[in-house]
């Protein structure tokens, strides 16, 4: 398993930390199920439970046991009747639990959509002159979309929308739990601010985007409580595939009921028991068998799977605004992934000093780095840390060194360097783009050797980026010393997750502006599948327009506005938190943490849940095998005695075997809540794999287990007094 | 050479001549279905009908046109028995009853062949040659022509249409059953089978009685009642009748005309869809269940239970002595598993396990190898069925052949599932509830495991008797004419119905991450689906019978 690698790892406040499992969810507290218990009982209205078919047949199941043990009450008929209800709660249980922990979410997001004044610009136009126009106090709840507003230090900012004037450093830790401000500017990409955030330093103008109620914040509560979830579509076609089952089932223990009279009446002197008599299988035997029978397992823990998944994804700090999109990821095909800041660091960084004949490594580092001590850009800072790991050479502060003065870097001039004056004796040293030096060398009366344009030309042509360094001693001309190369550094662990990819089955895409030829370079060393060079908004959308007419499914990450159309256009489209309102508004996610490479685990969160869902189907119908071997010798063994051989667990008699069965589809339930809020364990592999796995696990399992579970309650139920 | 021995040797040549047919056969039929050339005779018969034989149907007008056209064959059917006695070759007899035509009628257009009544003293040689045995060629035509067109769901991509019924139908009568039943009656003959218009010899027997022993067209008849699982037998005897399986090669023979259309489709799928492997994965299911039906079929009779078994070392009851048990039991199974309904030994005088391995064959839903057409059909429905479970425990919305299992398909294959049990357990229960089930011959659970035969073999459109249960009552004929019916074309509608929804749709493709659906796994899985619904299903009603009986 490779590390994990987002960088932000705090939790959002309220949520449990997050476990190293890559896609694991938080323990299940005993306590939670205590806690949600009343809800638990408020879910057994009719009215409620209908939405669950296979839970509603248990409920009416239950009702006619109580009628029946009212009626002719009896050790087992009431015992039945209990668990029967059990039944019922457990998987009201299961989803309580499930929203209960959505709830904890969104009271902490309720605190921060406190309601605040606004203050409102009315007449403002980008560049009014401050007379232009005149401010007003307004609640914010009564903002409307395109009402201008201005936001000072410290000032809550009253709803979403984008930065129209002004840079101001926000604390958005109110939604993505990181205590580190972010900066938010007008223009480009990163003008999008979120109501209910504050705003730390400056002022800010901020033209509102969302309708009033429809906020961010306001989402996210919905999505965490759950409110208004709607069926994903696998979940409703495995709805109608248990309402089916439930069909058969139902179908199977009605028509029982006329044969079991017949056969009753054959065996005429066969005495009557508690399961069978001369009216045929009892009502509460035959209501045991039924529910038994229907997967009750499956249909219990269905919604807390779905709420859960939804759940896990926010404790990733990643927004789903539809269960759909979750199910989407797990299907994706495609995947295309940013070079910059996903699969490499966002930064090129020097990787190795080539010098010209004549001057040595040494000489070239130590010339590198005293030209590169004024460069505080990323680049600059990796040459004196590669001067220093390969060379040994101490990073000199800049002050340490006497008569020394420094030609920062600047993008015009494309060229740091320093002046180091020894007594009249001035030595100049400079490093930078290769044309700037170049010419820089050339004003000084030197000549740049060929040797200096070949290795240039090599750099540039592995996709490197060369940086030329060169000196001029006073009444020498100046020459270059040698080139430094700096290139793409792959993130640690990129290629692993990629191989992972192609062994779930999923193609990786690597989107850059680079040339061809530089992203061919990139695109090897990470160990993506593809590439696409050059890349133009528009031909992200062509891109994703051509692997969807081949009937792939495609996921992207993005953050501009110019990222929207093709968001928009993706399966899974994923906005960074970072990004524009438009970028937010298109993609069906919103990554908080604002970390690309969280595509990866958002399409294992999706799997996880498809996973889960088909493993307990399997789990459910094959723990009905056991449930017919402790059933059907019970209720029929009483008329012909043969049957008894099917009895293979020996169960005591047939109201403790009847029971059992019943106590057993009970509490497998509850035992199964942890694992339906968990998610099956998901490890990267090939459908082979995973499908003979799983397939073991919970269909072996399921078959195995009961058997022994029946057996393992018959053995107590046996000595309760009045259980035969 | 022992039982035992024999019985194996039995089994095995059938298999290797299974297995040496199927590719070359399915290749034939493949061409058939998949061509675009029409004969002569061909272009006659749409001129005829007013088809344009270019023309594709939707889904929808797929399935208008089959249930016209055995609307139609339904209603002439009837009237054809009705008006029997004016009609030639009548050989004097009445007309059947209504309920008694009603139920022909449909059993004969629904490839079921449930025979009420004895065919040499009901039915006059027309309305066996002219009736019966055209809707054994149609019948069977009908099913493959489904099974094509769910098959051409699958395989095509952005379009609704789905084929030409019409065009199915002719083509596959006249170039794949025609031939077949012609060569297939030419063996029969030389293997003893009769083959005339004779109204009946009268003969003076051994100890000096007369009687009538009635000939006619059985050769021709018999053949088709074979290769297109149809069943419906020339006699009363069935295929235990020494006019219509004489020796021990016919009666191999007519095993191996009852399997090789089934055996041979998945390679007509594998074809059609571009992955033969994809075929064989059919047809291994196909296979695994019925070695497995058969090879049981074969232990329980052949260890047989009870004093006379056990006495003469095997369960002889209602066998033929000519075919001996094992010849007989795996007779049963075959015609069991597919949904022919031939019997050439009694089914009710099989051991009680014997039994309720006949009954269990049906019950898998005729896909081992079943009908033609519906056996292919039926096993990608559970295939659909399986991929839904098994594609979620792999985390992608699951697929076959690249095509999504959503709620529309999960819902219409779900639907199929539903129609048969349904049938089989309400039509069981109601004869119970009204006290029909009275007309048994056996009380307790052999009398149960009467009852619940006729109806699933009605349900499963197999035909075949379990015998001991009298049947020509309105009652009866009404309930099981109704359960033939409705369990032929309900079906048909829902998978002409997810055909058209298969083929909307553009076929995502593979990956590593796509389930696959021709290895062993995925075979075993499938079988164990099928296994485990219909176990799951059946298990308390087969409990206070055959299991009752048996243990």
């Amino acid at each position: 398993m490779t590390a994990p690698l987002q960088t932000a790892d705090a939790p959002v406040p309220g949520t449990p930390g997050r476990r190293d499992d890559r896609v694991g969810g938080g323990l299940l507290d005993p306590k939670q199920l205590l806690a949600s218990l009343p809800d638990a009982l408020r879910k057994l209205d009719p009215r409620t439970l209908w939405r669950n078919p296979v839970m509603l047949i248990v409920e009416i199941g239950a009702l006619f046991t109580t009628v029946l043990a009212v009626a002719d009450p009896s050790v087992f008929a009431i015992a039945i009747t209990v668990w029967l209800w059990l039944t019922v709660i457990f998987a009201n249980l299961a989803e309580a639990v499930a929203e209960g922990r959505g709830k904890a979410q969104a009271d902490t997001l309720r605190r921060a959509k406190q309601d605040s004044v606004a203050t409102r610009l009315v007449g403002w136009t980008p560049g009014a002159a401050a007379n232009g126009y005149r401010d007003e106090a307004v609640p914010a709840p009564q903002l409307r979309q395109g009402d201008v507003v201005l936001v000072e230090a410290g000032q809550v900012i009253p709803g979403d929308g984008d930065v129209v004037e002004g840079i101001a450093s926000v604390d958005e830790s109110a939604i993505t739990g990181e205590s580190a401000p972010v900066i938010r500017e007008s223009g480009g990409d990163r003008s999008a601010v979120t109501g209910g955030t504050r705003v730390l330093s400056d002022r800010i103008v901020v033209r509102i985007t969302q309708k009033p109620g429809e906020s961010f914040i306001d989402r996210m509560i919905a999505l965490v409580e759950g409110a208004n979830r709607q069926k994903t579509p696998n979940e409703i076609a495995l709805n109608i595939l248990l309402a089916a089952l439930t069909i058969i089932f139902l179908l199977a223990v009605v028509t029982l009921q006329p044969m079991a009279i017949f056969a009753k009446g054959y065996q005429a002197a066969a005495s009557d028991t508690a399961a069978i008599t001369d009216s045929g299988v009892t009502g509460v035997v035959l209501v045991s068998l039924l529910v038994c029978l229907i997967p009750t397992t499956i249909g219990a823990l269905l919604s807390a799977i779905g709420i859960a998944g939804m759940d896990r994804l926010v404790q990733r700090n990643v927004l789903a605004m539809s269960g759909r999109a979750v199910e989407a990821a797990g299907d994706v095909n495609t995947l295309l992934l940013d070079k910059t800041g996903t699969i490499t660091l966002g930064n090129r960084q020097a990787a190795e000093f080539l010098p010209v004949t004549g001057v040595d490594a040494a000489t070239l580092a130590d010339a590198a780095q005293l030209s590169s001590l004024a460069d505080e850009t990323p680049e600059g800072r990796s040459v004196v840390v590669l001067a220093k790991n390969e060379y040994g050479l101490r990073e000199r502060e800049p002050g340490l060194i006497p008569h020394a003065t420094f030609v920062p870097f600047t993008a015009q001039a494309r060229m740091s360097g320093v002046d180091l004056d020894a007594g009249g004796d001035v030595r100049r040293v400079r490093k930078g783009a290769a044309a700037a030096v170049t010419k820089w060398v050339r004003d000084n009366g030197g000549r740049p050797t060929e040797q200096v344009g070949e290795l240039v030309d090599a750099i540039s042509g592995t996709g490197g980026t060369p940086l030329v360094v060169a000196e001029h001693v006073a009444g020498e001309p100046a020459r270059a010393l040698g080139v430094i190369h700096l290139k793409d550094v792959v993130k640690a662990g990129m290629r692993e997750r990629f191989d992972e990819m192609r062994r779930m089955g999923i193609r990786t895409v690597m989107i850059t502006g680079d040339n061809p030829r530089t992203a061919k370079a990139i695109a090897d060393e990470a160990g993506v599948d593809d590439f696409l060079a050059e890349a133009t908004p528009e031909d992200k959308l062509a891109l994703i327009r051509k692997e969807q007419e081949g009937g792939r499914l495609v996921a992207m990450t993005g953050d501009g506005t110019n990222d929207a159309p093709a968001l928009a256009q993706a399966d899974v489209g994923v906005a960074m938190n970072t990004g524009t309102s438009a970028a937010k508004e298109a993609g069906n996610m919103v990554d908080l943490d604002s970390d690309p490479t969280k595509l990866i685990e958002i399409v294992e969160i999706g799997k996880q849940l498809l996973i889960t869902r088909g493993a307990l189907t399997t789990f459910s119908i094959a723990n009905d095998i056991a449930k017919y071997f402790a059933i059907i010798p019970a209720m029929f063994a009483g008329i012909y005695p043969s049957l008894d051989r099917l009895n293979v667990m020996r169960l005591a008699g047939p109201e403790s075997a009847i029971l059992s069965a019943v106590v057993f589809n009970a509490i497998v339930i509850v035992a199964l809540i942890p694992l339906a809020l968990r998610g099956v364990r998901y490890r990267p592999a090939s459908a082979s794999m995973l499908l003979r796995r799983n397939l073991w696990l919970y269909g072996l399992g399921g078959i195995v287990v009961p058997f022994a579970g029946i057996k393992l309650i018959d053995l107590l139920v046996q000595f309760v007094p009045g259980i035969s | 050479m022992s039982m035992t021995t024999a019985g194996v040797l039995f089994v095995l040549s059938l298999v290797a001549a299974l297995v040496a047919v199927h590719r070359p056969f399915g290749d034939h039929m493949y061409r058939v279905v998949a061509g675009t050339r029409s004969s002569r005779v061909e272009r006659g018969i749409y001129r005829l009908v007013g088809v344009d034989p270019a023309a594709e149907q939707t889904w929808g007008v797929y399935a208008r046109s089959v249930l016209a056209f055995s609307a139609v064959s339904l209603l002439f059917l009837y009237a054809f028995q009705r008006l029997q006695n004016h009609l030639w070759l009548s050989l004097g007899f009445d007309p059947v009853v209504p309920h008694g035509a009603w139920n022909t009628a449909v059993s004969f257009v629904t490839n079921t062949n449930w025979q009420w009544y004895s065919g040499e003293s009901t039915m006059g040689h027309l309305v066996q040659m002219a009736g019966l045995a055209v809707q054994n060629f149609v019948s069977a035509a009908v099913g493959i022509a489904v099974a094509v067109a769910l098959v051409r769901g699958f395989a095509r991509s952005r379009t609704g249409e789905l084929g030409n019924f019409w065009v199915d139908l002719t083509r596959v009568t006249l170039r794949i059953l025609l031939p077949i039943a012609v060569l297939g009656a030419l063996a029969l003959m030389l293997g003893g089978v009769v083959q005339n218009l004779s109204g009946g010899t009268d003969v003076t027997t051994l100890t000096g009685g007369a009687q009538t022993v009635t000939g006619g067209p059985v050769a021709s008849q018999e053949v088709i009642k074979e290769l297109g699982t149809n069943g419906g037998g020339f006699y009363n005897a069935n295929s235990a009748h020494p006019f219509e399986n004489p020796t021990a090669w016919t009666n191999w023979l007519e095993i191996f005309l009852i399997l090789v259309i089934p055996f041979s489709l998945p390679r007509v799928f594998g074809r059609m869809v571009g992955q033969k492997r994809q075929g064989y994965a059919i047809v291994a299911v196909m296979a695994i269940l019925a070695l497995a039906g058969i090879a049981l079929t074969n232990v329980f009779e052949l260890t047989g239970d009870g004093t006379v078994p056990q006495a003469v070392g095997a369960a002889l009851e209602g066998k033929e002595v000519r075919f001996d048990v094992s010849n007989s039991a795996t007779f049963a199974a075959a015609t069991t598993l597919t949904s022919t309904g031939a019997v050439n030994s009694f089914h009710d005088s099989y051991t009680a396990l014997g039994g309720m391995m006949t009954l269990g064959n049906m019950m898998l839903g005729e896909v081992a190898p079943g009908g033609v057409g519906a056996g292919l059909y039926g096993l990608l429905i559970l295939a659909v069925i399986t991929v839904f479970v098994a594609g979620l425990m792999v985390g992608r919305t699951p697929e076959y052949l690249g095509k999504k299992i959503g709620s529309r398909e999960i819902k219409l294959a779900s639907m199929y599932f539903l129609v048969t049990p349904a049938l089989v357990l309400t039509g069981t229960a109601a004869a119970f509830a009204t006290g029909n089930a009275s007309t048994a011959l056996n009380a307790g659970p052999h009398g149960l495991s009467e009852v619940l035969y006729a109806f699933t073999s009605a349900s499963n459109n197999n035909g075949s008797a379990f015998a001991g249960l009298t049947v020509n009552t309105p009652w009866w004929n009404t309930a099981l004419g109704l359960c033939m019916l409705l369990g032929r074309f309900l079906p048909v509608i829902f998978v002409l119905a997810l055909a058209g929804s298969l083929a909307r749709q553009q076929p995502t493709p593979a990956s590593e991450g796509t389930l696959p659906t021709h290895r062993p796994l995925f075979v075993g899985m499938v079988v164990g689906v099928t296994v485990v619904l219909v176990a799951l299903t059946f298990l308390p009603a087969l409990a206070l019978g055959p299991l009752a009986e048996g243990l």
